[in-house]
């Protein structure tokens, strides 16, 4: 049964993920919206994880692996990167690569509560 | 963005999801080290690489690329593991690197590959 609520809000992740990628900056070469889901996806999913301990599992795999793990993405951050450094846009791509990484890192630190150690 | 653009993104982010969840039940639990992310990623880095290269378009992206190799792969996760092994150094570092590393070089090797065809 987990994979029929971690399917349906993984779908939903994924539409999340497409609406805002054709409204903000569609034509931009730097990949805004790539990196606005992967970082709010990061936020949320770091402060749902270590609060909701006594919620039921189904709600926080329908949340955390489903709709969370399919709203943020790894393939598109990887080829984003590779298209820039392709069209010479070096500069852009190690800006991409550093606001990806090093903000992903910090933003899932800041939304840990620390007391939590899963 | 039409119905049929949403339906083919949200069936095929469908089976993404469950595919990791999935490969993570089988891979994950045998070591520290979040085996079952880090083949997602890896491996939907290598697809999509491929699929550009290939210049695949319309409704094949949304499907393929969007859809299921977007929701295959994550970020979230990842970081909330790497957060999780902060307390081992070096698995830490060796999470770090094979993710980052191994889905850039992967995705290029895609690419690459697929511009071949």
């Amino acid at each position: 049964m987990n994979y029929l609520y971690i399917g349906v809000a993984g779908g939903l992740g994924a539409i999340c993920r497409y609406i805002i990628g054709i409204f903000l900056a569609p034509q931009s070469t730097f990949p805004f919206s790539t990196l606005l889901v992967n970082w709010i996806g990061c936020f949320v999913l770091s402060f749902i994880l270590s609060r909701t301990e006594r919620f039921s599992l189904k709600l926080r795999l329908a949340l955390g692996t489903g709709f969370l793990g399919s709203f943020t993405t790894f393939s598109a951050f990887s080829m984003e990167t590779i298209q820039l450094i392709e069209q010479a846009h070096i500069l852009l791509a190690m800006l991409y690569l550093a606001s990806s990484i090093i903000g992903s890192i910090l933003l899932t630190n800041l939304a840990w509560k620390k007391e939590v150690d899963e | 963005m039409t119905l049929i653009s949403l339906i083919a993104v949200g069936g095929a982010g469908f089976l993404g999801a469950i595919i990791r969840y999935y490969t993570s039940e089988k891979l994950n639990k045998h070591t520290k080290i979040p085996l079952g992310t880090l083949f997602v990623n890896i491996i939907g880095s290598f697809m999509l690489g491929l699929l550009c290269g290939l210049h695949v378009e319309g409704i094949y992206y949304l499907m393929i690329g969007i859809g299921l190799l977007g929701a295959l792969t994550t970020f979230s996760t990842l970081n909330v593991e790497l957060i999780k092994l902060q307390k081992y150094r070096r698995l830490y570092y060796f999470y770090f690197t094979a993710t980052y590393v191994g889905g850039l070089l992967v995705a290029f090797i895609g690419y690459m590959l697929g511009k071949v065809f």
